[in-house]
C-alpha cells in the first residue's frame, strides 16, 4: 500500500515539474506573469513530493517489504539501521530518485530566493532545473522504478513489474539479498551523497547561464548570482572525490586511491571543468573578460555531470563501479544530445552579447595566469577524456577491445598537474594587469633558489626519481609564495592593528583579515591543501614499495625498513551474517617494536563475496598497509605495502575542504 | 628583506631538509626482499605481481591482475608463475595473455596499430591548445603602442603597500 | 572560445563554434554506436552463425563455414567455471551417441589457461575437439553473457537454438534429433 501510495506520489511530482516547466515557456510566449507564479508555484511544490516518495522507500526498506524487487536486492533483515538507510541510494532505482530529490531540494531553494532585480530569469531557471527533475524522475517512474514489485510466473521465472501480470502470483522472498559488501563501509553513506550534491548544484548555474543566454542579458548578473552555488557544488564534488579515494584505500584492499577507473574520471571530469570556471569567473568578475569562454565552460560542465551520471549506469563502459546494464542508456543519450546541443545553439545565438569589456594588458599578469590555469584543466579534462573514452572508440572502428590504465593517465597528466601546481605558486607573485619581469624576478628569486636547493639536497641524500624531485621542489616553491603572500597580509594586518588606537588582539587581526577576505584567504588555503595532497600523491606515486609472500606462523616478511612477524589467525563471527578472520602481525622497524597490525577478511554469506580489510599503521611519515591475502595449510599469504607520505594526502584534503568552507562561507554583511 | 622573513625562510628550509631526509630514506632503503625464512624458489610472489601488476583480469571488470581476489585470477598468476619459472621474459609472458586473452588484457595499450592515436593525440592537444591560446591571447591583448602606456601604472605598488592601503581604507570604515 | 574584443565591421566565419560542433556530434556519433552494440541482445535464431575459425588442443583446426552439411554444437566453458562440471558428462555422452551421425561437438575455452583446461578435459574424459578462444574473438562473436553456454547450429549453417547455462543430454538430444530426420 505504501508502495504505491509512493508511486502516485512521485507521478504527482513528476506532472508538477512537467507542468512547471511548461507554464514557464508559456508565461514568456504569452506574457503571462500569472502563469508564472503558477509554475513558481508548482515548481516549489515538487520538494515536498518527492521528499514523501523517499520517505516512502526508506519506510519500505526499513520495515523489510521484500516483495519489492528493489529491496529485496540491497538490504536484507541482518543489515543495522544507518546502512538501510544508505541502501536507499545503493541501486539504480533507489539513486536515481536520490538525484531526483537533490534537484528538487535545490531548485526549491534557488526558486525561494529573492526574485526582484532578476524576474526575467526567473522562467527559464525554472525551465532548466525542471526539465532536468523530470527527466530523473521520469527515469524513476518507468524504467527503474523501486516500487516495483516481484512476480513469480507458473514457470518459475521471476519477473519485476508494478503491476501484476496475467498468470503470476505476488512473490515475496523470505529475506533480502542485503548490500554488497564493498558498499557497508561508512564511506557509503557519505560517498555518493556528496558526489550527487556536487553534481546537482551545477545545474543551478547552468541554468541561470541559459537564462542569462536566452533573455540576453549576459553580464555579470548571472555569475553573481550563482557564485555560491558554484562554490558549494565544487565543496561537494570535491568532498566526494577525496572521500572515495579515501574509502578506496581503506576498505578495497589494493593500497591505493585513486585507479583511473572510467567512473572515477566521469566524476573528476566535472571537478576538472567546475575549478577552471571557479577561476576564470574571477576574471569575468573583475575585468569583464572571457564571457564567452565562461558560458562555454559551465555548459561543458552541466552536460560533463549527465554525461557522467549516464556513463555509470548505461552499460558503455566496463568499470568495477558501474551500475548494472539497463534500457535507460538511450533515454540518457538522448537527453545529453538535446541539452547539449540547444544549449551551444543557444550559445551561439547571443554570441554577440559575449563581447569583452577589457584587454588582456600583458603576459605577466595574474590574470593572463588565470587563462593558463583554464588552458592547463582543459588539457588534462581531454586527456582524461580521451582515455575514459577512447576503449569505445577502438573497439567500434577496429573491433578489439582494450584497457585504458593507470600508466596512460599518469604519464600524460602528470606533467600537466606539475605545472598547475607551480602556476598556483607564481600566481601570488604576479599582480592584476602586468608585472614585470624584473619584479616578477626580484619577488620569484628566493623561493625559487629555496626550492632549487632543496631539489638538490633530495640529490644528495639518494633521491634519484626526477619526477619526484621536480614535484617535490615545485610543491615547496608553492608552499613558500603562498605562505608568504599570506603572511605578508597577517602582518601588515597586525601592524595596522598594533598601531591604530583600537586594541586588537592578534588573533582578532587574522580573523578579521580572513572574514574580509573570505574568497582570497580561502583561496590560498586551499591551494595549500593541494600542496599537501600534492606531497602525498609524489610520495605514494614514485616511492611506493610492495611486496607479497606466504608465511607460517612465527615467520617474517621483510619490506624496506620494516619487518613484521606473524603472529597467528583468528576466526569469529561477530553477527549472524558475517565471518570474519582476521590475522595478527607484529611490526618492527630498526628492531624496534611498533605494535600489532590486524589485517581480516570478512566474509558474508549471504552474498558469499569477501571483504579485504587492512591493519594499517599510520605516520606522518608513511602508512605501512597489511592485507590478508589468503590462508591454507601451507601458511597464510600478505600482502605489504609502504606508502610514503600518504597522510600528507589525507590532511592537505583536510585543509582543502577548510579552505572552501572558509570561501564559501556567508559574510554577516552580504545580502 | 626583513629580520622575520629571514627567519621564516630558515625555518622552512629547516623543515624542507627534515622532510627532504626522511623522503629520501624511504627510497634509499633495501628492495621489497623474499620471505627471511625458508630458501625461496624462484619466482617469488612478487616476480608474479611485478608481471601481474601490468595486466587487468581478463574477466571482471577493470581490476588489475595482482589484486583481483577470484579463482580464476589466482589460476592466471599461477601461469604467470609458471612461466617465470620455465625462464621466459616478463614481455614473453604479456604477449601470451594478449595472444590468449585479448588486447584489453593489458593495462597499457600497445603503441601498435590503432592505440598510437591515444599516445599522440594528448601532446597534439596540448601544443594545438598551446598555439590557439597564444593567438587568442594576442588578439585579446591590449596593442603595445606607447600611446597606451600612460594609463597603465609602470609598476604596480609591492604587495604589502596594497595591503596597507587596503587596510587602511577598512578601518576608516570602521572608525 | 574565440573572443572578438574589438567591434569589426562583418562578422568572421565562426570557425571555433563549427569545430566545437562537429567534434560534439562526433563524441555522440561513438558513444551512441557504442550504447547501440553493447545494449545489443544475443544472435538472433535463425540467422547465419557467426564463422569462426578453431584451433583445437589436438592440433587441428575447425572452421565454421567449413562444416556445411553436419549439426554443430559448439560449447562454451571454463575450467574455472561451477556449473560448467555440471554438464560436462551430459555433453560427453551426447556427442558419443551421435558421433557417427554427422555431428560435431565443439568446445571453445573462455579465458582460460592451458594446463588448467587439459586437466578439465582429462577429468570428465572429454572426447570431442576442444580448444582455446584466442582473443576471445567467439566469444565476442557470440555476444555470450557468461559460461557455460551451448549454441546449435543446423546443417545450412543456422543457428537453430540457444541454452544459456547447463544443459542436460535430453535437452540436446530434444534439439539435434529433429534436425537429423529433416
Amino acid at each position: 500500500m505504501i508502495a504505491n501510495l509512493s508511486y502516485i506520489i512521485l507521478l504527482i511530482a513528476l506532472a508538477c515539474a512537467i507542468y512547471a516547466a511548461v507554464m514557464a515557456v508559456l508565461s514568456v510566449v504569452q506574457r503571462r506573469p500569472d502563469w508564472l507564479q503558477s509554475a513558481h508555484r508548482a515548481a516549489l511544490l515538487t520538494w515536498p513530493l518527492v521528499s514523501l516518495t523517499m520517505a516512502g522507500l526508506m519506510y519500505l526498506i526499513a520495515t523489510n517489504h521484500f516483495e519489492l524487487d528493489y529491496v529485496a536486492s540491497v538490504s536484507n533483515r541482518a543489515m543495522p539501521l544507518y546502512l538501510k538507510v544508505t541502501a536507499v541510494w545503493a541501486g539504480q532505482p533507489g539513486s536515481l530518485l536520490f538525484w531526483g530529490w537533490l534537484m528538487a531540494s535545490f531548485s526549491g531553494v534557488a526558486m525561494l530566493r529573492k526574485w526582484d532585480r532578476d524576474q526575467a530569469l526567473m522562467p527559464w531557471v525554472v525551465l532548466v532545473t525542471m526539465v532536468t527533475l523530470a527527466f530523473f524522475l521520469g527515469l524513476t517512474a518507468t524504467y527503474e522504478n523501486p516500487f516495483a514489485r516481484l512476480w513469480q510466473t507458473t514457470g518459475g521465472e521471476t519477473l519485476t513489474r508494478l503491476f501484476q501480470p496475467a498468470g503470476t502470483l505476488p512473490f515475496i522472498p523470505a529475506d533480502g539479498q542485503g548490500l554488497n559488501p564493498l558498499l557497508r563501509h561508512p564511506g557509503m553513506v557519505f560517498h555518493p551523497p556528496m558526489l550527487y550534491i556536487g553534481f546537482v548544484s551545477f545545474v543551478v548555474p547552468y541554468a541561470f547561464a541559459m537564462a542569462a543566454l536566452a533573455t540576453r542579458q549576459t553580464d555579470d548578473a548571472w555569475i553573481r548570482t550563482t557564485r555560491r552555488w558554484t562554490l558549494v557544488g565544487w565543496l561537494f564534488l570535491s568532498l566526494g572525490l577525496i572521500l572515495g579515494g579515501r574509502w578506496a584505500y581503506d576498505v578495497l584492499g589494493w593500497g591505493g586511491y585513486w585507479a583511473w577507473d572510467p567512473v572515477e574520471n566521469a566524476a573528476f571530469m566535472p571537478w576538472l571543468t567546475g575549478t577552471a570556471f571557479l577561476h576564470s569567473v574571477m576574471l569575468q568578475e573583475r575585468r569583464g573578460m572571457l564571457k564567452k569562454w565562461n558560458m562555454s565552460l559551465i555548459i561543458l560542465t552541466y552536460a560533463l555531470v549527465i554525461f557522467g551520471t549516464f556513463l555509470t549506469r548505461s552499460g558503455v563502459l566496463s568499470s568495477v563501479h558501474a551500475f548494472a546494464q539497463s534500457a535507460i542508456g538511450p533515454a540518457f543519450f538522448a537527453f545529453i544530445a538535446i541539452t547539449f546541443v540547444g544549449s551551444l545553439l543557444l550559445l551561439f545565438r547571443a554570441w554577440d552579447t559575449l563581447t569583452s569589456d577589457n584587454h588582456f594588458d600583458g603576459l605577466l599578469s595574474r590574470d593572463a595566469s588565470f587563462l593558463l590555469n583554464n588552458f592547463l584543466f582543459m588539457g588534462i579534462t581531454v586527456i582524461v577524456f580521451l582515455g575514459t573514452v577512447y576503449p569505445m572508440v577502438s573497439e567500434l572502428l577496429t573491433g578489439t577491445k582494450i584497457t585504458v590504465g593507470p600508466p596512460f593517465y599518469n604519464r600524460t597528466t602528470g606533467p600537466v598537474f606539475a605545472a598547475l601546481v607551480l602556476l598556483m605558486g607564481v600566481c601570488p607573485l604576479l599582480a592584476w594587469r602586468r608585472t614585470s619581469a624584473r619584479r616578477l624576478g626580484r619577488v620569484g628569486a628566493v623561493p625559487l633558489v629555496v626550492a632549487v636547493v632543496f631539489v638538490a639536497v633530495l640529490f644528495a641524500l639518494g633521491v634519484r626519481s626526477a619526477g619526484a624531485q621536480v614535484g617535490l621542489g615545485i610543491s615547496l616553491f608553492v608552499a613558500i609564495t603562498t605562505g608568504l603572500d599570506f603572511g605578508q597580509g597577517i602582518l601588515a594586518r597586525v601592524r595596522m592593528a598594533a598601531s591604530s588606537q583600537r586594541q586588537e588582539s592578534v588573533w582578532q587581526a587574522i580573523v578579521t583579515l580572513i572574514d574580509r577576505n573570505r574568497h582570497r584567504y580561502g583561496g590560498y588555503t586551499i591551494h595549500l591543501g593541494v600542496v599537501l595532497m600534492a606531497i602525498g600523491i609524489i610520495g605514494t606515486n614514485f616511492f611506493q614499495q610492495q611486496t607479497q609472500g606466504q608465511i607460517k606462523e612465527g615467520e617474517q616478511l621483510v619490506l624496506g625498513r620494516y619487518m613484521v612477524t606473524y603472529k597467528g589467525l583468528q576466526t569469529t563471527m561477530p553477527e549472524a551474517d558475517k565471518e570474519v578472520t582476521t590475522a595478527t602481525l607484529s611490526l618492527y622497524r630498526g628492531g624496534q617494536y611498533l605494535g600489532d597490525l590486524h589485517p581480516s577478511r570478512e566474509y558474508y554469506l549471504s552474498s558469499g563475496e569477501p571483504v579485504t580489510i587492512p591493519g594499517v599503521r599510520n605516520s606522518v611519515e608513511d602508512d605501512f598497509y597489511t592485507i590478508l591475502a589468503g590462508w591454507d595449510q601451507d601458511g597464510a599469504t600478505f600482502k605489504l605495502y609502504v606508502n610514503p607520505l600518504i597522510n600528507w594526502l589525507w590532511a592537505g584534503g583536510v585543509v582543502f575542504i577548510l579552505g572552501t568552507l572558509i570561501a564559501a562561507w556567508p559574510r554577516k554583511a552580504e545580502s | 628583506m626583513s629580520t622575520l622573513k629571514k627567519v621564516l625562510l630558515i625555518a622552512l628550509g629547516a623543515l624542507a631538509l627534515l622532510a627532504a631526509g626522511r623522503v629520501a630514506r624511504a627510497q634509499t632503503d633495501t628492495p621489497p626482499g623474499t620471505p627471511l625464512s625458508g630458501a625461496q624458489a624462484a619466482p617469488s610472489a612478487d616476480d608474479v605481481n611485478r608481471v601481474a601488476r601490468q595486466m587487468y583480469c581478463p574477466v571482471c571488470e577493470n581490476i588489475p591482475l595482482d589484486v583481483c581476489p577470484t579463482t580464476a585470477c589466482e589460476k592466471w598468476r599461477e601461469t604467470i608463475r609458471e612461466k617465470l619459472a620455465a625462464g621466459w621474459t616478463d614481455q614473453q609472458i604479456m604477449d601470451y595473455f594478449v595472444a590468449q586473452y585479448g588486447e584489453r588484457v593489458l593495462a597499457n595499450p600497445s603503441g601498435r596499430g590503432f592505440n598510437i592515436f591515444l599516445w599522440v593525440i594528448p601532446p597534439v592537444a596540448l601544443v594545438g591548445g598551446a598555439v590557439f591560446l597564444w593567438l587568442f591571447f594576442r588578439r585579446a591583448a591590449r596593442p603595445a603602442a606607447p600611446l597606451a602606456m600612460p594609463q597603465a601604472p609602470a609598476e604596480p605598488p609591492a604587495p604589502a603597500d596594497e595591503y596597507i592601503a587596503e587596510l587602511e581604507k577598512e578601518l576608516e570604515k570602521r572608525r | 572560445m574565440t573572443a572578438s574584443p574589438e567591434q569589426k565591421p562583418g562578422r568572421r566565419f565562426p570557425w571555433g563554434q563549427l569545430i566545437a560542433l562537429v567534434a560534439l556530434l562526433a563524441v555522440l556519433a561513438v558513444v551512441g554506436f557504442r550504447l547501440r552494440s553493447s545494449s545489443a541482445g544475443p544472435v538472433p535464431l535463425m540467422s547465419p552463425a557467426p564463422d569462426f575459425s578453431l584451433t583445437a588442443y589436438d592440433g587441428q583446426t575447425y572452421h565454421l563455414a567449413a562444416l556445411r552439411g553436419k549439426v554443430v554444437v559448439i560449447n562454451f566453458w571454463a575450467s574455472w567455471c561451477q556449473p560448467c562440471k555440471e554438464e560436462a558428462a551430459d555433453l560427453e555422452n551426447t556427442w558419443r551417441h551421435y558421433k557417427d551421425r554427422d555431428v560435431l561437438f565443439l568446445g571453445i575455452g573462455y579465458v582460460d589457461t592451458e594446463t588448467e583446461a587439459k586437466a578439465y578435459l582429462q577429468e570428465f574424459n572429454i572426447t570431442y575437439p576442444n580448444g582455446p578462444d584466442l582473443q576471445t574473438r567467439i566469444s565476442q562473436a557470440y555476444r555470450i553473457r557468461g559460461v557455460p553456454e551451448t549454441y546449435f547450429i543446423d546443417q545450412a549453417g543456422r543457428l537453430v537454438f540457444v541454452k544459456i547455462g547447463p544443459t542436460t543430454q535430453a535437452e540436446m538430444m530434444s534439439v539435434i534429433e529433429p534436425l537429423l530426420t529433416k
